[in-house]
């Protein structure tokens, strides 16, 4: 057990969340970031999707890491997403349609996703299953809570609702208020995406003086 | 004057080191340098002297202003009183529209300059004074019925993401005041074009006619016009002295051209890009005069009327020239005035979602100056160096 959650496998798991984030630190994944924010729901179904997708396929290509050869490692790896993301796809469709829908391409589409690939490429080629398993949760949830933060704020000012349910009261529109039309642009997920990379920037200054 | 001197002398202990008001050091420090010219200098690195510090060069651009202000203040009580259909006097057109302006004015000054103290304060520099121009040119550019509070969010996005996070005045690359008017074009569309804004419809501080103004009033700038495909209704000579709905301080060909004058004659705009920008737009305006088209009304727009109506003179005198964010080359500065000037009549004619051109042609041309430069500076060289090497 202690060995299942050594010192470096805690590492694997919690790196990817804060210090070593895929998407504010990294700055990978971020057409998908831009694209799925919008509203909370599809960005939570986003990143959990993307989290699963992760882990398995880094749990499989780390399983068949010894046996593939150098030469079409890419393949071998674009092989095992793309047969992931289908069956995530498909899923999806089947339960969870109306997500699916607003989804559109962006499922097909994980499997471009740099975070995939680099994972796969960084991690799981030269490490065991249980780490790579690790790694890709860390990952794919350290790409989801990016999402939701950006998708909370774009929801929440772009369209007064969360989860779809309004909760800028009908009284604030009455006395003016309007929502801002910018929030529902790719462009302010850029923005806020900034944001956070700004936020954990001068955090990880203020740790590095002390 | 001296009293004042001797005043600022009294209190300036509290400022200092130790003192019990240091917190408010760069806000003092502001004031004072405001003020009186500082009298210290830089103590290391090589300096050169100028007479005029940026302090004098802003407070120069202002003074520029105020007939824009003035007129637009004036205006804004005729278009109401216009659409009233009621005959006020001069003094009452111009009152309901400084009731109607000053608020902005003040909107505009006060969190701009809230923001600057504190970041001036947090990162312990001094206060920067590039927001004294963008404060003066920010209500200058929306309709005068834009909500206040809407007014407050675009101004703080503005200076924090255009300005602040780029290292503050002289640092920033696009132009903050423009960034301001963009961020409302695009987050408050509907406060900021359509047919319904130019007019002040309300009541300002319970002075003016509302009450006689018809609901659901609509007055759309002439270009708003052309772009609805309707004919324009406002005469040349309207455009000109600005009698016509628009942004607050844009419509008034005359009151700019005093303020261009001021500009050029205490060199602190470049005669090269307000010359090119008009010379481009017009170039560009009388290219879509001779190709022509049978449905697009405003590429039908005559040149000289292009370059009268909307914020073209406005963009061209007073955002155009602004020294920070345009070339620094001199060929560079053609170059770049040219662009904005086609850029902005070509946005006019074929996008009909942007009626006006002129804010997105400058921001354009914001960020291809330093291209700019660094092709002509890249150019030089190779010039010289091909003579040495003959």
């Amino acid at each position: 057990m202690s060995q299942l959650f050594s010192k470096e496998n805690k590492e694997a798991f919690f790196g990817p969340l804060f210090a070593n984030n895929p998407v504010a630190v990294q700055v990978l994944g971020i057409c998908s970031a831009l694209a799925v924010t919008a509203k909370i729901e599809p960005a939570i179904v986003m990143g959990l999707s993307v989290t699963v997708i992760v882990a398995l396929s880094n749990v499989i290509i780390s399983l068949l890491r010894k046996s593939i050869p150098n030469r079409i490692r890419i393949i071998v790896q674009l092989v095992v997403v793309a047969a992931l993301v289908t069956i995530v796809s498909q899923i999806l469709k089947a339960f969870a349609y109306d997500v699916s829908v607003q989804l559109s391409v962006y499922i097909g589409l994980i499997i471009t996703n740099c975070i995939l690939m680099g994972r796969l490429e960084a991690f799981a080629m030269m490490n065991g299953p249980w780490e790579s398993f690790l790694d890709g949760i860390g990952n794919g949830l350290g790409y989801a809570w990016v999402l939701v933060i950006v998708a909370f704020f774009r929801e929440l000012f772009g369209s007064g609702t969360l989860f779809g349910f309004q909760v800028i009261p009908e009284s604030f529109y009455d006395l003016g208020y309007m929502n801002c039309g910018i929030m529902l642009t790719p462009a302010a997920s850029l923005i806020l995406v900034g944001c956070i990379i700004w936020f954990m920037k001068a955090r990880e200054e203020k740790a590095a003086k002390k | 004057m001296n009293a004042l001197r001797k005043y600022v002398d009294k209190i300036k202990p509290n400022f200092e080191e130790g003192g019990k008001l240091h917190a408010f050091r760069s806000v003092f420090d502001g004031f004072e340098t405001f003020l009186f010219v500082p009298n210290t200098t830089a103590k290391s690195g090589v300096n050169i002297h100028d007479a005029i510090d940026s302090k004098r060069i802003m407070s120069m651009v202002v003074i520029a202003l105020i007939p824009c202000v003035l007129f637009g203040m004036y205006n804004v009580g005729y278009q109401h009183y216009l659409a009233a259909g009621v005959d006020a006097s001069f003094w009452e057109k111009f009152f309901f529209g400084f009731l109607a302006v000053l608020p902005k004015i003040i909107v505009s000054y006060l969190v701009g300059l809230a923001i600057e103290f504190v970041v001036a304060q947090w990162k312990n520099e001094e206060i920067q004074e590039g927001y004294l121009v963008t404060g003066m040119i920010i209500p200058l550019i929306i309709p005068v019925d834009c909500p206040l509070w809407i007014l407050c969010i675009a101004i703080a996005f503005s200076v924090i993401f255009a300005k602040e996070i780029f290292g503050g005045t002289g640092m920033n690359f696009f132009n903050v005041a423009l960034i301001t008017r963009a961020f409302l074009f695009f987050a408050y569309p509907t406060k900021m074009s359509g047919d319904q804004v130019w007019v002040a419809t309300d009541n300002q501080f319970g002075f003016g006619a509302a009450d006689k103004i018809a609901d659901g009033f609509t007055a759309a700038t002439p270009l708003g016009q052309a772009a609805a495909g309707q004919d324009i209704t406002a005469s040349l000579s309207d455009m000109i002295t600005g009698f016509i709905p628009g942004s607050i301080g844009e419509t008034s060909v005359i009151a700019i051209a005093i303020g261009a004058i001021i500009l050029l004659w205490t060199g602190v705009a470049s005669f090269k890009i307000m010359c090119s920008v008009f010379v481009g737009g017009a170039l560009t305006a009388l290219l879509f005069n001779g190709i022509g088209s049978a449905d697009n009304l405003v590429a039908n727009i005559p040149w000289y009327e292009h370059l009268v109506v909307g914020g073209f003179c406005f963009g061209a005198v007073f955002m155009a020239t602004d020294p920070v964010t345009s070339p620094r080359t001199s060929g560079g500065k053609y170059i770049y005035g040219f662009f904005i000037g086609a850029l902005a009549i070509i946005i006019r004619a074929y996008n009909p979602g942007y009626p006006e051109g002129m804010m997105l042609a400058i921001l354009m041309g914001n960020l291809i100056a330093p291209l700019i430069d660094y092709c002509f500076v890249q150019s030089n060289i190779n010039k010289r160096l091909n003579r040495i090497n003959k």
